[in-house]
């Protein structure tokens, strides 16, 4: 059931004066994910931005417990707290992995599907600001077309981004859903329900990045927001299957228009070598994947009637 | 040195609010609130608190008025950005005592 | 009730690890320990063995799972060979760093490349320095001893430890061995009481990156820096020497059984010449120490059961009669020479020792070594001493080296 603004739970997990950046779009997600898992959660952590968010030895900013682990090894890591809790008798604690787009795409794809093939019962979270913007922007698989990163400075990226929630598809997962801190009630609600339920659940977080994308961070929520009107990622769940488009992506894709990517892509200094060209293919690329979306919550809703 | 010291045998940090220092020293701007303006201010009760709740670092509080924790209020400018009735603008520091 | 069966070192190993009682086991199969790791799946699908299993996809990934396992207090056992050690490795520092009490097995194997898939040292050899304790088995009894004594030690002084032993030479042999009695081993191993902290009452952020230098928390409390954290690890591992020989004095107490603590010796209150070695190939020396008394040679054995923490004080008493020490190594540090004489060699110096000391590369990626071959070695070089105290570069044995 949605929350409204005033029923989410009011406690602050994070202390204030962290080490995130101005604007910082993890900052926000983190903020709003840690208030629906509340307590007798115990995260794992990569070396990352949310490994610098959480501190420097020896303090933290987050009351929550979290184990920091190595950058291939989140999946195992989740994978040996939930055995070791079993191994206890303590089974009332929930194992959240907060991982970058760097651990989730790249060094750590093959322990993340590990831990999903063995259904795991824990949360897996990916946090993807599309680079690895902790060690200064360099390109990950999940950064997407067109974009300049300290590894792509002068090519700009030539491949698109890889789609890893149709990975985990292909585990068979009970929950999967995409999440943008722009929607930060919609963010919130599907954390609530990941929590409720058994085996592995994959969140998607949309991290946009002030200094790795190139924008001033009072238009984070702005380019959220654009993220979301444009189709470029759109909020959706598939739950043991059935696909469901939700909040404003699904009012988009029942009676609204998307806007073109234009929008969203000319606020951001990473694209800004991008030709017409290849706007156009990056157009393509979106509008393909929107509606291969928009027919497939159709057919599941068809396919899943109560 | 009779310090306390950490005697644990590996690596654990304790929580700390300030963890990177005094984070409101990285600001350029303040936001600076037109309570007048404010919708809950107006209602007298709880409303919008848009400004609490798309605030990265949480240092705005959802009270009447809304008050901003200037100590590590960093400035990114989110609040006055968000904010649907314009109650909030950023004001460069030098310009603000 | 303790019995004997005849059994693989493998087998041996699980049945160690089921007596210990962990609860979380995470291996992935290789090449020789897989039989290892299928006795233990077996166990603990007939509910024989009460733990998790993680049929984890890599061992980076089983090593990591035991490392978060034990963090939250659970015993955790795992156990792999050769490439699979490697490829763990930087877990292998990651947990000696977290100061976990993880016990592996690792069933000696040569890396790749080219593959093998039989016996040498320089898997483990090749982790020495990663602070983790190091046990050398010389037989399949010691093997499950060990296995039970190794979560005794490392408990003790919160850090890992590797047990070792030979690939189809130990691992795939059947031998006889005394399971130990499980109530005695239950009093033997009190429950595992870990150090870290993972409480809602109390939420750390555990392995944080760390600076260089200490600093001060909010409260006041002086945190280490890096270096500070890297000390207490060298420290532990320091205590570890007594730890290691107290366990398995009490063992002996208990079992009935003394495997040496530290190392063990064979004939040499009255050994002039001294063969040395690790796991197996030590044992094939006693069989050659004989041969050499044959032929009226003072010969005698000290096999270094621990490698890591290298026992300084006992190996320097253990040696200090010695006219010449033979090395027999089953690694090199490729440049120098054998871990076993360099180490050696650094711990004596000084100590009034003046033994000659000859290096022996005796058997890479299985290749067979026999006590006579051993015995005919050494003996020419004793007969024919160019002996000073100099460092020599190894001789390779039973190798085409033209």
């Amino acid at each position: 059931m949605p929350e409204t603004l005033f029923k989410i739970n009011a406690k602050e997990y994070i202390l204030p004066g962290n080490r995130s950046c101005q604007g910082c779009g993890l900052s926000l997600a983190y903020r709003m994910a840690l208030k629906a898992l509340r307590e007798k959660t115990i995260m794992v952590i990569g070396p990352s931005c949310l490994c610098v968010l959480h501190g420097l030895y020896p303090s933290t900013a987050v009351m929550v417990p979290g184990l920091n682990t190595t950058f291939a090894s989140a999946g195992a890591a989740a994978s040996g707290l939930v055995a070791g809790l079993r191994a206890l008798g303590r089974d009332d604690e929930t194992v959240v992995a907060f991982i970058g787009d760097g651990g989730t795409f790249d060094m750590g794809i093959q322990s993340l599907s590990g831990a999903a093939e063995r259904q795991t019962d824990f949360i897996y979270v990916c946090y993807d600001n599309e680079g690895y913007m902790n060690t200064g922007t360099q390109r990950s698989s999940a950064t997407p077309l067109g974009a300049i990163t300290s590894t792509t400075p002068l090519l700009a990226k030539e491949e698109h981004k890889k789609d890893l929630v149709r990975i985990m598809e292909a585990h068979e997962v009970p929950y999967i859903a995409t999440a943008n801190p722009a929607y930060p009630i919609d963010l919130y609600d599907k954390f609530v329900k990941a929590k409720k339920i058994k085996g592995t659940r994959y969140l998607h977080l949309f991290i946009p990045c002030p200094p790795g994308w190139g924008f001033p961070p009072k238009d984070t929520i702005r380019l959220g927001r654009l993220a979301v009107e444009t189709g470029v990622f759109p909020l959706f769940e598939i739950e043991n299957g059935r696909f469901r488009f939700t909040g404003r992506s699904r009012a988009l894709a029942e009676r609204g228009h998307k806007i073109p990517v234009s929008n969203y892509l000319e606020r951001q200094a990473r694209f800004g070598r991008m030709t017409p060209a290849q706007v156009q293919v990056f157009q393509q690329w979106v509008d393909r994947r929107w509606e291969e979306y928009v027919r497939r919550a159709e057919a599941d809703a068809k396919h899943f009637s109560p | 040195m009779d310090k306390m010291k950490d005697e644990n045998i590996s690596a654990m940090c304790t929580c700390a609010v300030g963890e990177a220092g005094r984070t409101g020293d990285w600001r350029s701007f303040r936001p600076v609130i037109d309570h007048s303006k404010c919708i809950p201010h107006q209602k007298g009760k709880a409303a919008c608190f848009l400004c609490w709740l798309y605030c990265p670092e949480g240092v705005v509080k959802a009270t009447i008025p809304i008050a901003i924790d200037l100590t590590y209020c960093k400035g990114c400018g989110i609040c006055a950005e968000e904010c649907p009735a314009k109650a909030i603008t950023m004001v460069r520091e030098e310009d603000h005592e | 009730m303790s019995r004997v069966e005849i059994m693989t070192g493998n087998q041996a190993a699980a049945l160690g690890a089921r007596l210990a009682r962990v609860q979380v086991v995470a291996a992935y199969p290789i090449t020789p320990q897989t039989s290892l790791t299928e006795a233990l799946a077996q166990f603990i699908e007939s509910g024989e063995m009460k733990a998790e299993y993680v049929r984890v996809e890599g061992e980076h990934s089983a090593l990591s799972v035991c490392i978060a396992a034990s963090t939250v207090g659970a015993r955790a056992f795992t156990a792999t060979s050769a490439n699979g050690l490697l490829y763990m490795h930087e877990q292998i520092h990651w947990a000696a760093g977290s100061r976990l009490p993880i016990v592996m097995c690792c069933v000696n194997r040569g890396v790749g490349a080219p593959w093998t898939i039989l016996n040498d040292q320089q898997d483990s050899i090749s982790q020495r320095d990663t602070g983790w304790i190091q046990l050398y088995c010389r037989d399949n009894q010691e093997i499950i001893d060990t296995v039970i004594q190794a979560f005794r030690i490392a408990e003790a002084v919160y850090v890992p430890v590797m047990v070792c032993y030979d690939g189809f030479v130990l691992s795939h042999t059947l031998m006889p061995v005394e399971i130990p009695d499980a109530e005695r081993v239950d009093a033997f191993l009190p429950p595992y009481r870990p150090h870290t902290i993972l409480s809602e009452a109390d939420p750390r952020t555990i392995n944080p990156v760390m600076f260089a230098d200490p600093r001060e928390n909010a409260a006041g409390v002086l945190g280490d820096g890096y270096m500070e954290m890297r000390y207490k690890l060298a420290g532990a591992l320091t205590e570890a020497l007594k730890t290691i020989q107290d366990v398995s004095d009490e063992y002996a107490r208990l079992f009935g059984r003394n495997h040496g603590g530290l190392l063990w010796e064979y004939k040499t209150e009255d050994a002039e010449v001294i063969l040395t070695g690790m796991g197996s190939i030590a044992n094939e020396a006693t069989i050659a120490a004989d041969i050499l008394r044959e032929k009226g040679v003072p010969a005698g054995v000290v096999g270094i059961r621990a490698y890591r923490p290298f026992p300084v004080e006992a190996i320097t008493h253990a040696f200090r009669k010695a006219k010449s020490i033979h090395c027999l190594e089953k690694a090199l540090s490729y440049g120098f020479a054998g871990p076993i004489y360099t180490d050696l060699r650094a711990a004596l110096y000084g100590s009034g020792c003046e033994a000659a000391m000859h290096d022996y590369i005796a058997s890479l990626g299985g290749r067979d070594i026999q006590p006579d071959t051993i015995a005919q070695v050494v003996f020419e070089r004793v007969i024919k001493p160019e002996a000073d105290g100099r460092f020599h570069a190894p001789l390779w044995i039973n190798c085409r080296t033209e």
